[in-house]
C-alpha cells in the first residue's frame, strides 16, 4: 500500500498533465470555424451545469438556495460584478436559514 | 507604462479573487473533514491541496486513500474527475496573445480550476496573466490553507456560516454567465440549456447515476457542440478579439 504522500504526488502528476498538455501543446489560434465557436460557448455551458442544481443542493435549507438563485441573478442583471453578486448570495443564504 | 498595466491587472485579478478565496475557504474546510475521516494529518491535507487545486477530484483522492486503492486505480479516478480542465485548457489555450511567453502556460496550466477559468475567460481581449496570477494570490493559499484547517479543526465552524459561504463559488458564476448572456442570445441560449439539462441529468432516474464531473463534460460537449453549429461565430469578431 502506498503512502500517503506517494498517493498525493500521483494524483498531483495526473491532474497536472489533464491541465496543462492542451495549453502547451494547441499554441497558435486554432482556425476550424466550428472548434473556435465550439470553444466559445464551453465556459458558459459548463458554469451554467456546474451552477444549477448544485447551488440549490449546497445548502442547509434547499429554499434559501432557490433564493440565493433567483437573487443572484437578478442583481447579476443588474450590476455583473463578481464580488457583490457572491456577497449578495451568500447573505441571502445566511438570512433564509435563520428565519428557518 | 507596462509594468503599471500588469499591476492593474494583478490588483484587479486580486479584488476578483475575493469571492473565490471566501468560497474555497468554505469548501476546502469541508474537504479537510473528509480527509480528516480518511487520517490524513493537516500537513498532507495541505500539501494535496496546494498542488492539486481540484475540490471534486481531492474529494476521491481522499476516499482512494481511504480504501488503500492502488495507483494505477488513483490515476485513473484522477483524470475522470478532472477531465473538465482539459475542456477548460483547450478554451484558455485561445486566449493567450501570441507575444506571452510560454512559461506562463506552465504556471496557469497548475491554477485551471472552474473558478480561476471562469472570471478569466470571459474577459474582453487577450488573457492577462497578470490578472491570473493576482486571483490565484489570494484565492489559492485559502484552499490548502482551510483545508489544513477542516483536518485540524474539524467541527468547530458554525455549519451556519459553513453554508452560508458555500454558496459564494455559485454567485460568481451567476455573475460571470449572466450578463454576457443579457448582450448575446446565443449565450442566453447555451445558460439555460446548460440549468434545464443539468437540472434533467440530476432528476431522470437512468441518469441520476452519472456522477457530477461525467455530467459536467457530457453536457459541455454536447451543448456547445449543438451552438457552435446552430450560432457559428462571425470570422471578423473572433479576430478582433
Amino acid at each position: 500500500m502506498p503512502s500517503n504522500i506517494v498517493c498525493i504526488l500521483v494524483a498531483f502528476a495526473t491532474v497536472y498533465a489533464v491541465r496543462v498538455l492542451p495549453l502547451t501543446l494547441i499554441r497558435r489560434p486554432i482556425q476550424s470555424r466550428f472548434i473556435r465557436s465550439f470553444l466559445r460557448y464551453v465556459p458558459y455551458v459548463t458554469l451554467a451545469v456546474m451552477t444549477f442544481p448544485a447551488i440549490v443542493e449546497a445548502t442547509a435549507v434547499p429554499a434559501a438556495g432557490v433564493a440565493a438563485l433567483i437573487i443572484g441573478i437578478a442583481v447579476a442583471l443588474w450590476k455583473g460584478n463578481l464580488l457583490l453578486v457572491s456577497a449578495v448570495c451568500c447573505a441571502v443564504v445566511f438570512l433564509v436559514e435563520m428565519i428557518f | 507604462m507596462r509594468n503599471n498595466n500588469r499591476r492593474a491587472a494583478f490588483l484587479n485579478g486580486m479584488q476578483d479573487g475575493i469571492p473565490i478565496a471566501l468560497g474555497y475557504f468554505a469548501v476546502s474546510f469541508s474537504l479537510g473533514i473528509a480527509a480528516r475521516s480518511v487520517g490524513l494529518s493537516p500537513m498532507q491535507g495541505f500539501l494535496a491541496s496546494a498542488l492539486c487545486n481540484a475540490s471534486a477530484g481531492e474529494y476521491a483522492l481522499f476516499t482512494l486513500i481511504g480504501a488503500k486503492a492502488a495507483l494505477w486505480e488513483i490515476v485513473l479516478v484522477t483524470l475522470i474527475a478532472n477531465a473538465r480542465y482539459f475542456l477548460m485548457s483547450c478554451a484558455l489555450s485561445q486566449r493567450f496573445s501570441p507575444e506571452t511567453p510560454f512559461f506562463h502556460r506552465l504556471l496557469i496550466g497548475n491554477y485551471i480550476t472552474d473558478e480561476f477559468f471562469g472570471i478569466s475567460v470571459a474577459r474582453e481581449g487577450w488573457l492577462k496573466p497578470a490578472y491570473y496570477y493576482g486571483a490565484v494570490a489570494v484565492a489559492a493559499p485559502c484552499w490548502a490553507v482551510g483545508t489544513a484547517l477542516g483536518i485540524r479543526l474539524g467541527l468547530l465552524l458554525s455549519p451556519r456560516i459553513v453554508s452560508a459561504l458555500s454558496v459564494a463559488l455559485y454567485g460568481m458564476f451567476l455573475a460571470v454567465i449572466i450578463p454576457p448572456a443579457k448582450r448575446d442570445r446565443a449565450v442566453a441560449c447555451c445558460v439555460a440549456a446548460g440549468f434545464l439539462c443539468s437540472w434533467a441529468f440530476g432528476a431522470i432516474p437512468a441518469l441520476k447515476t452519472i456522477s457530477a464531473g461525467t455530467r459536467t463534460i457530457l453536457l459541455t460537449v454536447g451543448l456547445s457542440a449543438a451552438a457552435a453549429l446552430l450560432f457559428p461565430i462571425r470570422e471578423e469578431a473572433s479576430h478582433a478579439e
